[in-house]
């Protein structure tokens, strides 16, 4: 039972077709990661899914009563906006303010509830963003390149965070990776995207990821949280800068 | 109680304020204080049109004010400069309704109470209008309030959130075009967009939630209208402008005392 559907999607800004003919499914439980090149049509692909574009051709279902989390690339707070973090987790309706503590705590940041957004570092308000998305008890967690402006190490942290929610709650993740070679090693499956759906591994991160060599490289560090997903497809596109033969390059 | 001019006149700013503090508080975050501007100078032209086919400014100054913000969140969207489109869009149309008001022989208006207000003369009539269009955008707000919050910080959290940020934007453009056609007989087409403003600017180094920001807006600027009144009085100062001025005032006040917080 898959709790998305995209079916032979295709997404054009004016002119400009950014997605063409995707279908992907995720089931219940199961983490996703999507990677491609920039201007590959990821963020346009999840905000599909939310409902923020209307695609041409093909359409999004989603399961009956699937409540979605969604955590944007990036959160522009203006400076002339006051707001707390506990306040904005209670956008857009009121919520107790016991499940504001306890998805504070899921997503790793217990002590920030009464700080103001504008002054929290890039990594807590991230988590804050993450927490929002919790809050609902979504049965899909939609994340939009979370850990861009992380450093190595926060990047880890955070995808470690991911993986206990999933753990704790059961949600199904489908994430986005500024990384083309490095993701997730809970991911479940890795779909590759480059205006339409290049190539999908499965698996392959978790056997990637407790390899000796990969282990040398991002090792006790990482905690194991990330890995190198092989790209197995080698047809070329000549619009892109999606060079796959980095992977052996890096490994 | 009534009777006495100045009693109508207080409450007319009070009414203005209250409508003005939580709509400014978004002009303010969502940066459209020239988008606030080019609606108002618009406004001008409903008057002229208003006059020429004998309907309520009232209503000719909301068709107008509507119909000039519509036009403007949808050239934006077509890829225009807004801060250029705002210029070219508010002058003009002041320009054209000055033109307008000019051709309409026969009719003697005073131009300077359209420009800068006529607090003084506000009718019973006048106060009926007034506070009946400010509860509505009330109202309006705080219907829509977390809606337009949610789609202020993010539109596509808005849309995650199954909220459409298109349509809050028109719920927010209709409040400004009712707000703008109250305010014109308080403090006149050029000083709208300052008691949008400035209240909201002014509350801001003294808030921490968004609906505090909203309260406390509110307070100054009906202290500014009260006081700003008593002002024009006293020293036989004109009475919009003078409005005007205590809120920068409290602006100032404001600022200062978050630079002296900060600094400690």
């Amino acid at each position: 039972m898959s709790l998305v559907q995209v079916k032979d999607l295709s997404v054009s800004y004016g002119a400009q077709k950014v997605l063409s003919h995707v279908s992907l499914s995720v089931a219940a439980g199961e983490i996703v990661t999507i990677v491609g090149p920039n201007g590959s049509g990821k963020t346009s692909l999840l905000r599909a899914i939310i409902g923020a574009v209307k695609p041409i051709h093909g359409h999004v279902e989603h399961a009956q009563g699937v409540k979605l989390g969604y955590v944007p690339q990036r959160l522009h707070i203006d400076e002339t906006l006051p707001m707390t973090v506990s306040r904005f987790l209670k956008l857009p309706s009121g919520i107790a303010r016991t499940s504001i503590d306890q998805a504070l705590t899921q997503a790793g940041v217990p002590d920030l509830t009464d700080a103001q957004l504008s002054k929290l570092s890039g990594g807590q308000f991230q988590r804050v963003l993450l927490a929002r998305a919790l809050i609902g008890k979504p049965d899909l967690l939609l994340l939009d390149e979370a850990t861009q402006g992380l450093d190595q190490r926060g990047s880890a942290a955070f995808y470690q965070q991911i993986e206990q929610v999933r753990q704790d709650t059961g949600c199904a993740v489908l994430m986005i990776s500024h990384e083309l070679h490095v993701v997730m090693s809970a991911s479940d499956r890795v779909i590759c995207l480059n205006g339409h759906v290049c190539c999908e591994g499965t698996g392959t991160p978790a056997v990637v990821a407790s390899a000796p060599e990969y282990r040398a490289l991002f090792g006790t560090g990482t905690g194991g949280a990330l890995a190198m997903y092989r790209h197995e497809h080698d047809h070329g596109h000549d619009h892109s800068d999606h060079i796959h033969d980095q992977t052996e390059a890096t490994e | 109680m009534l009777d006495d001019f100045m009693v109508r006149a207080s409450l007319a700013g009070i009414g203005v304020a209250f409508a003005a503090a939580p709509l400014g508080c978004f002009v303010v975050w969502r940066r459209m204080a020239y988008f606030g501007d080019a609606t108002a100078h618009a406004a001008i032209l409903g008057v002229a049109l208003s006059l020429a086919f004998s309907m309520s400014i009232f209503v000719g100054t909301v068709i107008v004010a509507l119909l000039m913000a519509l036009t403007v969140s949808f050239l934006s969207r077509r890829g225009y400069a807004m801060d250029t489109l705002l210029g070219v869009l508010a002058h003009s149309a002041l320009a054209f309704g000055l033109v307008a008001v000019s051709f309409l022989s026969g009719i003697r208006i005073d131009l300077m109470a359209y420009l800068f207000g006529d607090i003084l003369a506000v009718s019973r009539s006048d106060l009926a209008v007034i506070w009946g269009g400010a509860l509505l955008v009330i109202l309006l707000i705080c219907w829509r309030w977390s809606a337009l919050l949610t789609s202020t910080l993010n539109e596509d959290l808005a849309y995650a959130s199954g909220i459409n940020p298109k349509r809050e934007q028109l719920v927010l453009t209709i409040a400004l075009a009712v707000t703008v056609a109250v305010a014109i007989k308080v403090v006149g087409v050029l000083l709208i967009a300052a008691m949008l403003i400035i209240p909201a600017a002014a509350a801001r180094p003294l808030s921490r939630t968004p609906e505090g920001m909203a309260v406390i807006a509110g307070v100054i600027g009906t202290l500014s209208a009260v006081v700003g009144l008593r002002a024009a009085y006293v020293f036989d100062t004109p009475a919009g402008p003078s409005i005007v001025c205590v809120a920068a005032m409290t602006f100032l006040v404001s600022s200062v005392l978050k630079g002296v917080r900060s600094a400690r």
